[in-house]
């Protein structure tokens, strides 16, 4: 690996004062980026830049910084997450980009992640989808019983497992072509389908849980494969292709 | 619920999509298996087959099954694209596209020019084989046995009579049909029904029946001395946008069915793939070949 080194580049970002205002996209130059930085810390120092000069700074949505909140999120140069795969914007490191480059950032687009500010998008709908069925009813009365007194094959635990690490950042339905969050809710269908404990409620599962997906205006799923490609957490087609048949089953029982 | 549900799910639409296209993949394997008829069977063969195709009632009832899975599978294409679109009212500045086939996120754009292809093919060839009154009848130049050659209609097998004379004007002749009435008294007046009849109009007794000579329309379609070659690479230009739907369609259709799993989807993607390619091959191959026979 080469040492790292300052780099200058070109931003042009997506501003939006607020839901009900139309946004544009604005030219940033930083200079004095280091490629050892992430590319968060890249947009701190331009926001630092920008409070110098007494501007609005750029939000953006970001938590954890590790890649596992699911909170940052970012469009850039046209891709979900940016230049690189298996990783979230947080793990996206400046020595992706060269010196005089022309960086586009720009929130995910879709009619059910409205803009809140900027490169902030309102993600709720998935808070809504997983209400709808995304659980399963334990008794909490005090008498909890260990969830591995009940065996699992490893097989489907491991899928499960695959399946659990969606981590519902919303990559997926900003890099559809069609704005569709069905690997979001194939993998959190599967999770629980896999599993004798997510059985019992799997029918009224899937159902509710498309339901509140359409009902939220997501778009419908071409199998075009690319959520597979840009998911930071690798969740396979695999799952969509089980929500069709837990669909399926449960729409004829 | 799930009543509701499977009417205007997006999972059910999916469901449609997928159902439809298979069927209609199977009707390409059908309708190619008739066209090579064209390159590697007589002109004869290809007849009766025409004929069959147009007469068979279980052949109907899938023919009007093929018509409505083209309209739905349309329709509903039509509606995923228009929904699609709607979830994403603002779109992107910059967009790289190197996640997804460009088959895969232009299947719209191939579909529309099927429906285009499949719309002007029905003109050329179903309208004109079902409803065309200047449609050719199978003819055969023979010796009347007098070292005159005349043009006779060929009759089908089932036929009461093997050949009809035509007049020195290509036509049934009236003479020959006055005769007959005159000669027997009036009881057999005849008269031309659907097109390749010859009908005794008393009794309804069919006395001759001639067939209609699709492989002349065709051949003669793409030989056109000013048209042809436009048609040909028209008809091959639409095979390309066939393969490329085909290519993301059929593995996909099986997707959307949820039939998946680790041994069978790579044994139906490289089906799917291979018959995205042989398919299409075959069927461009026969006006490339009618068009340069010679």
């Amino acid at each position: 690996m080469s040492a790292a080194k300052n780099i200058n580049i070109n931003l042009k970002i997506w501003r939006q004062k607020n839901a009900n205002s139309k946004g544009s996209i604005e030219t940033y130059k930083l200079d004095n980026v280091s490629t050892a930085s992430s590319f968060l810390e890249m947009l701190d120092q331009l926001n630092e830049q920008l409070i110098n000069e007494r501007k609005e700074p750029v939000a953006f949505d970001h938590d954890c910084r590790e890649g596992i909140c699911g909170s940052c999120s970012l469009y850039i140069n046209g891709r979900a997450h940016g230049p690189d795969t298996g990783i979230t914007t947080c793990q996206l490191h400046m020595r992706m980009f060269n010196d005089g480059d022309t960086i586009y950032i720009e929130p995910w687009r879709s009619k059910a992640f409205p803009v809140i500010k900027d490169l902030v998008v309102d993600r709720t709908a998935f808070d809504r989808i997983q209400q709808a069925g995304g659980f399963v009813s334990v008794n909490t009365s005090g008498n909890t019983i260990d969830a591995n007194s009940i065996p699992v094959p490893k097989v489907d635990a491991d899928k499960a497992f695959e399946a659990a690490a969606c981590i519902g950042c919303g990559a997926c339905v900003a890099t559809c072509k069609n704005g569709s969050a069905m690997l979001f809710v194939g993998a959190k269908v599967s999770q629980y389908a896999l599993l004798p404990q997510g059985k019992v409620e799997a029918t009224q599962r899937v159902l509710n849980m498309v339901r509140q997906m359409d009902e939220e205006g997501f778009g419908n799923c071409t199998n075009t494969g690319a959520c597979e490609i840009e998911c930071p957490k690798g969740i396979s087609l695999e799952n969509i292709a089980r929500m069709n048949r837990e669909f399926l089953k449960a729409s004829v029982k | 619920m799930a009543k509701s549900a499977l009417l205007k799910s997006s999972i059910v639409k999916k469901y449609w999509m997928a159902l439809t296209g298979l069927f209609l993949c199977l009707f390409l394997a059908g309708h190619l298996a008739g066209n090579l008829q064209l390159i590697f069977g007589t002109s004869q063969q290809f007849n009766e087959y025409a004929l069959f195709m147009t007469t068979n009632p279980a052949v109907k009832l899938l023919s009007y099954l093929t018509y409505i899975s083209i309209l739905f599978h349309a329709i509903d294409g039509i509606m995923l694209t228009i929904q699609n679109k709607k979830a994403r009212p603002v779109g992107y500045a910059k967009t790289d596209g190197s996640s997804s086939s460009l088959a895969s996120r232009n299947m719209a754009v191939l579909g529309t020019v099927i429906m285009v292809f499949i719309a002007t093919h029905m003109v050329n060839f179903w309208a004109k084989m079902h409803f065309d009154k200047n449609m050719p009848l199978v003819q055969k130049e023979m010796d009347n046995g007098m070292g005159q050659k005349q043009i006779q209609l060929v009759g089908t097998k089932d036929s009461q009579m093997p050949y009809m004379q035509l007049d020195q004007s290509g036509k049934l002749s009236k003479e020959f049909f006055e005769t007959i009435k005159m000669q027997t008294q009036g009881q057999y007046d005849l008269e031309v029904q659907d097109m390749t009849k010859i009908v005794n109009k008393k009794t309804g007794e069919v006395i001759f029946e001639g067939y209609k000579d699709l492989y002349k329309l065709t051949v003669d379609f793409f030989k056109d001395a000013k048209y042809g070659l436009f048609f040909t690479i028209g008809y091959v230009l639409a095979m390309l946008a066939l393969a490329f739907h085909l290519w993301h369609g059929f593995q996909s259709a099986f997707q959307s069915l949820g039939a998946t799993s680790s041994k069978l989807t790579p044994a139906i993607k490289f089906f799917g793939r291979a018959f995205a390619i042989i398919v299409p091959l075959l069927f461009a191959i026969i006006p490339i070949f009618l068009h340069f026979k010679k």
